[in-house]
């Protein structure tokens, strides 16, 4: 029983307000927090080029609760949470609903995400809040607004942008599992994050010899932090791209695993950014299409490709850090276990993270999914038969999140996991006292 | 050192104590209620008197152990790898493992490389299911067994949630069928959920070992499990205490001294707290108040002392209870009876009329009705005047109470209705889908399971200090929130008050999908037995902030508007069998399989002493059809009968190769399309058979993801299916784009139909001397087909002259129009015969693979049945005009849906309406559904949504149908 039902419009439909010009000025953006590290930089930029923008950080149950109020409860978990932390934020006092807009990724692709924004839509609608905007950031210009344009540039710098949240995040996870003195990590990163805003600020540090040279500190800085020697379990995680990374999203994983003492990889977001376009790509070679967007995908990844490998040479300089691998060398690791053509949601990369990690080492893997996922009946349970017999080291667990899933469930599957890790560990350990059993 | 492993189950508490050599010396197995400190503490102290002054080694294990361990700081060994070790231990020749507990399944491969499989955040289908399940058949567990023991025929269950189950168990009991079918029938269905589930594609062979207590204490599901595994297992001695054997046998295991930890144990309180919501009253004033407001609810409405003379009969055989009541011309109620279903109405409804007759013998019955699932049986059974929908029964007893009422909800034992009135009419419904979560029998079984009457459960949450806020979902996902919750601290009290808000929760977000429950409506009328329930009542009327009218029939209210429908509509052409037809009454139960169709419905035979027969568990009316025999406009026949052309498999090369087709997903459109392509290329073409459920059952041991739809989970049936028929090559191309008909801004196929090749590839064994085809292609482009099929086969080494495969495309597209142009052109004649016979019509709107009868459970010919005329989505599509849509229209099978939508709401004609087709586990649906009620609603059309599964309650859906044909035929 919506209030659409109650009143009954003439036509089926709602207003859907543009982001005017006027409104760059008057307006603040939200957006929800996807990638915790990441937004604060991408926010950066979207200042740099005069947008008021605002990443929320409420969680918890009550922005649970308002998405499965506004939303239809089927729909994938990441929309009811990143919606809901819009709407919470939109109702809870602290903004003027009157002067903000929201904002969502849309992807494009085939799944059910690429409907987000127009959900967020249909929830305002209903909320009596037809007049917010609902902004949508893509590479390929979904909708348009004569307010809200996305320059080459703009598009250039936010990528460089998500460069360092990778640098800042790979490293992170790398140095605090053995910090030798509690916080220094995460001080760290919040250091930089702050130095990267205030060059940003001044239009500094997104290109040529200034971006090496941060990188090159970032790496030196955390490398510099004093760490112990002791034994950790490795775990990798992929999944969904917000359910892997956001803490709302997925009840907390990154700390539980601290407790568990286990240090954690999770692919960077990078990858993701070259993953799209690369299916422009193949795209064309499969089914023909336009040349345009095969063009703008060539030169995105070209410019991905280069700042990729200013990334693989800044961290090459500390053998005791993991070198990302290089996006040619994911798509021939994806090519051993599904077509590249598969490309709605994460697509052919997940399984392909999923192989990169294991060659890395990282034998655990959690596979982080929304539950009832569509691709990834397909990406992730659906490969995982092929991983084995690829890898038969793989040690991997699905774990689904969703509103009602329990967290003692969810936690109880990894411990699982952990077992069957310390146990493979203690037997190499075994192995190596034992030279006998070892030759054998 | 003795050594001691504790496993905390979701019901259960087992300890283990091993002596130094590992042989078990003493073990305990019991009930723990969630009362899980107070029953640790009670064994650890049993283990110092055993074993006086001596320190032990100490680990705990199981899924409801890990809170309480990490409180106590006390070591925890995960449950499966426990088990792991133990069987390592004790039984090391073992390849598999089967272990079901209270909550919980598991597979273990052990083997050379090991898996280990747990059932996920869906728990259908282990010893809490089966104790439902004989709860549901009035029976203990052991009884159930012993019933099953003498089975004689297997009914198809759900097997993929308890709650599904129930909803196909019920109407078999309404049916008639017999209890020990149904109970064998139960212990399949947690076989299939397991294997279905868990397997994951790896088939489960060599030693294999049962454990845990459903497999130690139901013989007969072993056999089940035997019977389908083709094997033969093993249930080892101490087969419940593998999980705490294997716990003590951890290297991990503390030392302790049991005494001493007992007292910590006994005084443990626990650290983390639990999230509450605000009491329900803040005191026994508030109560009262509340009390003294709902009895006035019924002014004016008396229960009749003294009965004489004209009375009417109205009576509700639900699913779980049965309610049957009298009322006078005034609507003064008389002799209520409320009794649980036991799964068998007819002879509580023979002793009802037997007593009612033989007390007062001066009560004429003037008319009677009956409503709800036992409707037809009972109105042959007893010559019932009239039968009524349940939905129009409940409105005219709400209607009673409150003229003015413009919203209902009943939640009762199954199921919620909540219907909108508008001018006096019923103007949208809604129903529970498929999911009988947060009904009455959700509250019934949390109170047993506690340990409490429903009653007196539901009197612990009025002053509950802080109900726990449990959300809105499944008995199985709450059943681990209640869990959690427990560990916290909560309450039994502040557990049921949590449970009525979950259970309001569940109606008013989940069912009616309300955004603002404020504004459900301005009179609002509840009823159903679980409003009875005072706490849920209260817990209502705080979430939507309103107060409401809860008659004090609330639980008779749909009997009580059968007996006013009667004196309405019952004309007396049927006499309601009197006290000499009741003595001489007998009932007669008898199970056939039908051969009408290839669907061989198992049919059961209800015989009566009047003559009259009473069939049910057919789909369709062919085995109950009388002489008359209706013309049918179906176009989902004609849509098959079209594709069948091309379904023959006839050799028309001989000696050249064969190319397989499963006939999955969307090959029900395509399927014209890639025939006459290989066809015309010289290939034989062989094509999988019909769908049915054994075809199912034959591949579901290599499905991935169990909560994949069903459309897609079957298709791993048909390639089961193609590779018997020993093809060359399988045909199955990824196709992330559909065809393009420009309704939309793009035309994609959702995820699953574009990439389920993929799935199949990777999971189903396909020999190596077949050829397995899963390129990547796209119709969209006519003119650059050719060219990418030519890459695809060559990807595989199968190669094919581009100007053959030019010449083959053309004559595939051209195929292609013709099968989609015959459906319109059909469609079209369809309508046009609707509007001269002056037939409703109803677009059933879903996918083309909506079309195969196993996924549409026979749905078409049951709307066929109730006199109406059946088109699909895309023969209606094409009329409208592109528009714009209040969603991203990026699908091609989706922007029919809308467009078919939009032609109904444009029509502006009461005959004609659309029923979408939903399949359960599509994530799309959520996308569409609201979007195409939109659609219809804005024009004032009534929207009717059936989600559909592995099973569908057929007898849920024509109350669907049946209600919206009473309302549109009103409006």
């Amino acid at each position: 029983m919506t209030k659409k039902n109650c009143k009954l419009p003439a036509e089926h439909g709602f207003p859907n307000p543009p982001f005017t010009k006027e409104m760059k000025a008057t307006h603040t953006i939200l957006a929800p927090d996807i990638f915790p590290i990441h937004m604060l930089l991408i926010s950066e930029i979207f200042r740099m080029y005069g947008y008021k923008f605002q990443v929320l950080h409420d969680s918890g149950k009550p922005v649970i609760q308002k998405g499965l109020e506004q939303l239809h409860n089927d729909m994938c978990y990441p929309a009811i949470c990143t919606s809901g932390q819009q709407l919470y934020a939109l109702t809870s006092g602290q903004y003027d609903p009157h002067k903000v807009a929201l904002i969502q990724f849309q992807t494009g692709g085939g799944c059910r995400a690429s409907n987000y924004i127009w959900m967020l839509r249909k929830a305002l609608h209903n909320m009596g809040m037809d007049y917010v905007p609902v902004l949508s950031l893509s590479f390929s210009k979904m909708e348009k607004s004569s307010g809200f344009r996305i320059s080459k540039l703009m598009m250039m710098k936010g990528i460089v942008a998500v460069m360092y949240g990778d640098m800042l995040m790979l490293l992170k996870n790398q140095v605090k599992p053995y910090e030798a003195h509690a916080g220094d990590t995460e001080k760290t990163v919040e250091r930089w994050v702050a130095e990267l805003a205030a060059q940003f600020r001044k239009n500094r540090g997104l290109f040529g010899k200034a971006f090496r040279k941060n990188m090159r500190d970032i790496a030196a800085d955390f490398h510099a932090i004093e760490r112990k020697k002791v034994k950790k379990t490795k775990v990798g995680i992929v999944g969904e791209i917000y359910v892997k990374y956001s803490p709302l999203g997925n009840n907390g994983l990154e700390a539980f695993l601290e407790a568990q003492n286990c240090e954690f990889m999770v692919p960077g977001v990078l990858g993701f950014f070259q993953f799209m376009f690369d299916n422009q790509k193949t795209d064309r070679k499969l089914y023909g299409g336009s040349i345009r967007g095969a063009f703008i995908a060539k030169a995105g990844s070209a410019l991905m490709r280069k700042v990729e490998k200013i990334f693989i040479e800044t961290l090459r300089q500390y053998p005791d850090f993991v070198v990302p691998t290089p996006f040619s060398h994911i798509c021939e690791l994806g090519d051993r276990i599904i077509g590249r053509g598969v490309k709605m949601g994460e697509g052919w990369l997940l399984p392909a993270e999923i192989a990169e990690l294991l060659e890395k080492g990282y034998e655990n893997i959690i596979c982080a999914q929304p539950f009832g996922c569509l691709p990834n009946h397909i990406v992730a349970k659906g490969t995982i038969r092929t991983l084995r017999n690829l890898y038969p080291n793989a040690n991997i667990c699905p774990v689904d999140y969703d509103a009602g899933a329990s967290k003692v469930n969810q936690e109880n599957r990894i411990k699982l996991m952990l077992a069957l890790a310390e146990e493979t560990e203690a037997g190499r350990a075994d192995d190596q006292s034992n030279p006998r059993r070892a030759a054998t | 050192m003795k050594q001691i492993g504790i496993d905390v189950g979701s019901t259960t508490i087992k300890c283990a104590v091993l002596d130094e050599a590992g042989e078990l010396v003493y073990s305990s197995y019991e009930r723990h209620r969630a009362c899980i400190a107070p029953m640790m503490a009670a064994i650890l102290r049993t283990i110092a008197e055993k074993y006086p002054g001596e320190k032990v080694r100490l680990a705990v294990s199981g899924s409801a152990g890990m809170g309480i361990a990490n409180d106590l700081g006390l070591p925890f060994i995960q449950e499966v790898y426990a088990t792991r070790l133990a069987v390592l231990k004790k039984m090391p020749e073992t390849d598999t493992v089967i272990e079901l507990g209270g909550e919980d399944a598991k597979i273990l491969f052990l083997g050379k490389s090991l898996e280990v499989r747990m059932n996920g955040t869906c728990a259908g289908g282990t010893g809490a299911f089966i104790d439902q399940m004989a709860e549901l058949m009035n029976v203990s567990p052991e009884e159930l067994e012993a019933l099953a023991e003498q089975s004689e025929k297997l009914y198809t269950i759900a097997s993929r949630c308890g709650v599904f189950a129930k909803s196909d168990i019920q109407p078999l009991l309404n049916q008639g069928a017999q209890k020990k079918d149904i109970a064998a029938s139960i212990f399949y269905a947690v076989v299939n959920q397991t294997v279905a589930g868990l397997a994951q594609g790896r088939a489960i062979s060599g030693n294999l070992l049962y454990l845990g207590g459903p497999l130690t204490f139901f013989p007969y599901l072993r056999a089940a499990f035997d019977d389908t595994l083709k094997t033969k297992g093993a249930c080892p001695e101490h087969s419940l205490f593998f999980v705490s054997m294997g716990a003590a046998l951890s290297p991990n295991a503390a030392e302790i001294d049991p005494a001493e930890l007992a007292g910590t144990v006994a005084n443990f309180q626990s650290k983390t707290a639990f999230a509450g919501c605000r009491p329900l009253f803040e005191n026994e004033a508030e109560y009262a108040a509340f009390a003294d407001r709902h009895k006035a609810d019924s002014r004016g409405i008396a229960e009749i002392a003294a009965p004489n003379g004209e009375m009417f009969l109205g009576i509700d055989a639900g699913s779980t209870t049965v309610k049957a009541v009298l009322c006078d011309r005034a609507g003064n109620l008389f002799y209520p009876m409320y009794l649980p279903n036991s799964g068998n109405p007819v002879p509580l409804i023979r002793n009802y009329l037997t007593e009612l007759y033989a007390k007062f013998p001066n009560v004429k019955i003037a008319g009677s009705a009956v409503t709800g699932y036992g409707e037809a049986m009972i109105q042959s059974a007893f010559g019932v005047g009239c039968g009524v929908v349940e939905t129009i029964a409940h409105y005219t007893a709400a209607a009673h109470f409150c003229p003015q009422v413009d919203f209902i909800l009943d939640i009762g034992g199954q199921d919620i209705k909540c219907f909108r009135i508008r001018n006096g009419a019923i103007d949208s419904i809604f129903l529970n889908e498929a999911c009988s979560s947060g009904c009455g029998s959700f509250l019934q079984t949390f109170a047993g399971v506690l340990g409490f009457t429903p009653q007196e459960f539901a009197k612990q949450a009025l002053f509950a200090k802080s109900p726990v806020d449990l959300g809105s979902r499944c008995t199985v996902f709450m059943n681990s929130s209640v869990k959690q919750a427990q560990k916290d601290g909560a309450t039994v009290a502040d557990i049921s008050a949590g449970l009525s808000v979950s259970v309001v929760k569940n109606a008013l977000y989940k069912v009616i999908r309300c955004a603002d429950p404020t504004r459900l409506g301005d009179h609002i009328v509840v009823q159903g037995g679980t409003f009875l329930n005072d706490a849920v009542l209260r817990a209502f009327e705080q979430e939507i902030g309103k107060e409401v009218l809860r008659p004090s029939v609330a639980g008779l209210m749909g009997a009580y508007g059968a007996a006013l429908y009667a004196m309405e509509h019952d004309k007396g052409e049927t006499r309601l069998i009197d006290a000499e037809g009741l003595k001489a009454f007998a009932h007669k139960v008898s199970a056939l399989t039908c051969n009408g169709c290839q669907n061989h419905c198992r049919l059961t035979v209800n015989q009566f002493s009047n003559g009259r027969r009473y069939i049910a568990g057919n789909r369709c009316e062919k085995p109950v059809q009388t002489e008359k025999n209706r013309a049918h406009f179906n176009l989902y026949e004609y849509k098959c009968e079209l594709l069948s052309a091309y379904r023959k498999n006839e050799i028309r090369h001989p000696g050249a190769k064969t190319v397989g087709l499963p006939m999955v997903l969307n090959f029900y459109e395509l399927l014209p399309f890639w025939w006459t392509l290989f066809d015309a290329l010289g290939y034989n073409v062989v094509v999988s058979g019909q769908s049915n459920h054994a075809l199912y059952v034959k591949g579901q041991q290599t499905i991935p993801s169990d909560t994949a739809c069903y459309p897609a989970k079957l298709a791993h049936g048909h390639f089961e299916d193609l590779l018997e028929k020993n093809p060359d090559l399988l045909f199955y191309p990824c196709m992330s784009y559909n065809v393009e008909e420009g309704y939309g801004a793009n035309h994609y196929n959702c995820p699953v139909v574009a990439y389920y090749p993929t799935v199949i590839g990777a999971n189903v064994a396909i020999p190596e001397r077949m050829t397995y085809i899963d390129g990547f292609l796209s119709l969209a482009d006519r003119r650059v087909f050719a060219k990418h099929f030519v890459r695809v086969m060559g990807e595989k080494g199968v190669s094919v002259p581009l100007t053959d495969a030019k010449k083959a495309a053309q004559a595939a597209y051209a195929a292609y129009d013709r099968y989609m142009e015959a459906v319109r052109q059909k469609g079209g004649e369809y309508l046009q015969t609707a509007k001269e016979k002056g037939m409703p019509v109803i677009v059933l709107a879903g996918r083309p693979y909506h079309i195969d009868p196993e996924i549409n459970h026979g749905i078409d010919r049951l709307i066929c049945d109730l006199g109406a005329v059946v088109v699909t989505e895309d023969a209606v599509a094409h009329k409208v005009q592109p528009f714009q849509t209040t969603v991203l229209n990026q699908w091609t099978y989706h922007a029919r849906l809308y467009a078919a939508a939009r032609y109904v709401a444009d029509a502006n004609d009461p005959g004609l309406n659309l029923v979408q087709l939903v399949s359960f586990g599509c994530g799309v649906d959520a996308v569409t559904t609201d979007e195409v009620r939109a659609i219809l609603e804005c024009r004032g059309k009534l929207y009717t949504q059936i989600k559909i599964d592995e099973i569908t309650n057929l007898g849920a859906v024509k109350i669907r149908l049946r209600s919206l044909f009473a309302v549109a035929g009103n409006k």
